[in-house]
């Protein structure tokens, strides 16, 4: 082979291109594998375990119980509450955050004094670490004896209220709204910062009123931004977990237990693995029927926005 | 802000309001837009009011901290912050430092590379890993947990900050990925050609020609990434215990102290806060293209 292979060396156009995309995909490998293996790998495992009945109080105990543990998915009655608060969470937090994030951007879309400052202020909470977040809300503001809500709510006889244990999923949704807003008020502000000013300016000339610019003009241009806030903001809030282990523990009983939370308490106070796992695969099914079309749609705005920003 | 797309004819030639006119509406303009920055400061301090109070309180004592109606007015003290770090605040300090920068450091070391193959010559594949990135944001990591538990316990990495030190990495990395990748693209194509030219290796190209002109979001890329991971809470609290315990975790201590440890509460939830609170400020204008992966400027 090496003595008919000619003097200089030539590959064929093919294996030069080949060996070109080699080194120009090589860069992304590492980044790859690590993600394969920190995130794929385990899902594997976890469908794995979702076939046996395996609770680490009894090790002796582990076997093969194939699709028994779903058959128990379906018919926990908590499991299906849990899934509902899950809903109930996302779309309250997220649709609440959205008014009121877009709200804010409108007031804060217009040149006036210690604008910076108010824009500080406003991003403040989302920073504020999101245990501490929930601590706050439960202890200081909704607390029933010492709370601010209640003290502020007294003149209309709602002083003693105890919001945390009589509507548990108002207060964690609360604390959340609180917390998302500000992500939801930056994402509309650098849609309405790539509004152009002469459209703008041609409305106004135009006579057309504050509120008829606002939905004819401003909403359709937000539209893409909102959208993408929606789907990002449901893609965080639906794993929750920090407020709702701080601020009611799931509780009262399992009232405002959603996936994440149900999940690590049969895996971590009930050890349960099998069963857990199972609850696992069903929540990424879930996730991905759902997600399906939000997917594409998710890749489509982002890449819209991205271009559209070039 | 600036690149404001092509004037749309008659937009910009529009025919200006006679000038008496113009004076008038413009003195009820000037009232209305002051009405309107008063109410603008007046809601951000209401919605911000919750923190306020929050520090407010922090330099209460405990009598003056749970009182019924709430105290405004009192001599502000030290004495909480003390407690909170002589109740061994400080070990988990050092475990938030430690998992979160060399997280970063990781996510960047990984990231990079990957962004730049991912920024030059969009083709099929390209859409592909971006895709396969952003897909793994929506895996719940409730799905993940139960395997990474027992498979972290089989090898004795419970309770280990280097465990908390991958997922993080895992966790930042399609974020990462995304917001270098929007950065990436903004450099000019010719430069990268011209160093390619001259013979400059991958390495080369991504260091001494494309660092420095992405310094400033690898810097953004790099604080999104902080916050996240200082901020981390699930996995915190289920693969950690005595030894590596992170600042979220401390606070754990508190979820029972109604009425009881206000203040010192308070204390704790500032110092956890203070140093992402910085960095968010400092990041502000960044915080948006990083949560949504590099989409949003």
């Amino acid at each position: 082979m090496s003595a008919a292979a000619p003097p200089v060396r030539r590959r064929s156009p093919k294996a030069v291109e080949r060996a070109e995309g080699w080194s120009r995909r090589a860069p992304l490998l590492p980044a790859l594998a690590f993600m394969l293996v920190v995130t794929q790998l385990p899902f594997l495992f976890t469908v794995y375990y979702s076939l046996q009945s395996w609770n680490l109080l009894r090790p002796d105990s582990r076997s093969f119980v194939w699709l028994a543990n779903y058959a128990a998915v379906f018919t926990d009655a908590q499991f299906l509450t849990a899934a509902l608060n899950t809903v109930l969470v996302t779309a309250s937090c997220v649709l609440v955050a959205m008014v009121l994030g877009i709200a804010l951007a409108m007031l804060l879309d217009r040149r006036f004094l210690g604008r910076g400052v108010v824009r500080t202020l406003l991003i403040t909470p989302f920073l504020i670490l999101p245990v501490a977040t929930a601590l706050l809300w439960k202890n200081i503001m909704f607390d029933p004896v010492f709370g601010l809500i209640g003290f502020l709510l007294t003149p209309f006889g709602l002083g003693d209220l105890d919001w945390v244990s009589q509507y548990p999923v108002v207060s964690v949704v609360t604390a959340l709204v609180w917390q998302w807003t500000p992500f939801m008020m930056l994402l509309v502000l650098a849609g309405l910062q790539s509004q152009g000013r002469d459209v703008i300016e041609a409305g106004q000339v135009d006579g057309a009123g504050r509120w008829q610019m606002f939905v004819s003009v401003t909403l359709p241009h937000l539209r893409r931004y909102i959208e993408l806030g929606v789907l990002l903001g449901s893609i965080y809030v639906v794993n929750t977990f920090d407020t709702i282990y701080m601020m009611t523990q799931g509780g009262p009983g399992t009232a405002s237990a959603n996936l994440p939370f149900y999940i690590y308490q049969r895996t971590f106070l009930g050890f349960d693995i099998g069963q857990s796992a199972a609850m696992g695969v069903v929540v990424v099914v879930g996730t991905i029927i759902v997600a399906m079309l939000a997917l594409r749609l998710i890749f489509r705005s982002f890449m819209s926005v991205q271009e559209g920003n070039q | 802000m600036t690149t404001a797309a092509p004037a749309r004819p008659g937009a910009a030639s529009a025919p200006r309001r006679p000038s008496r006119s113009t004076a008038r509406s413009r003195r009820g303009h000037n009232a209305r837009a002051s009405a309107l920055t008063v109410l603008t400061w007046a809601i951000g301090i209401v919605f911000v009011s919750p923190a306020l109070w929050l520090v407010l309180t922090a330099f209460k004592q405990e009598s003056d901290a749970a009182t019924s109606p709430p105290t405004l007015f009192f001599q502000p003290t030290l004495d909480r912050f003390r407690a909170v770090l002589d109740a061994g605040f400080l070990p988990y300090l050092g475990n938030s430092v430690i998992a979160t920068i060399v997280s970063t450091a990781l996510v960047l070391v990984l990231g990079v590379p990957a962004a730049y193959a991912l920024s030059i010559r969009p083709v099929k594949r390209t859409q592909d890993a971006l895709f396969f990135f952003i897909s793994t944001k929506m895996l719940p990591v409730v799905a993940v947990v139960v395997p990474l538990y027992v498979a972290a316990a089989e090898i004795a990495m419970l309770d280990n900050v280097w465990t908390l030190v991958v997922l993080y990495t895992a966790m930042n990395l399609p974020i990462a990925v995304w917001m270098l990748r929007s950065f990436f693209l903004e450099v000019p194509k010719g430069v990268i050609e011209a160093a390619r030219m001259e013979g400059a290796g991958l390495a080369r190209v991504l260091w001494s020609v494309m660092l420095p002109i992405m310094a400033p979001g690898v810097a953004a890329t790099a604080l999104i990434c902080m916050i996240f991971s200082w901020n981390e809470f699930f996995f915190a609290v289920n693969l950690t215990a005595a030894q590596a315990a992170t600042v979220p975790v401390f606070m754990v201590g508190f979820i029972t102290s109604e009425g009881l440890f206000l203040a010192q509460l308070s204390a704790a939830a500032t110092l956890a806060s203070l140093p992402i609170v910085i960095v968010g400020w400092i990041a502000q204008r960044q915080l948006v293209r990083g949560l949504s992966m590099g989409a949003v400027k």
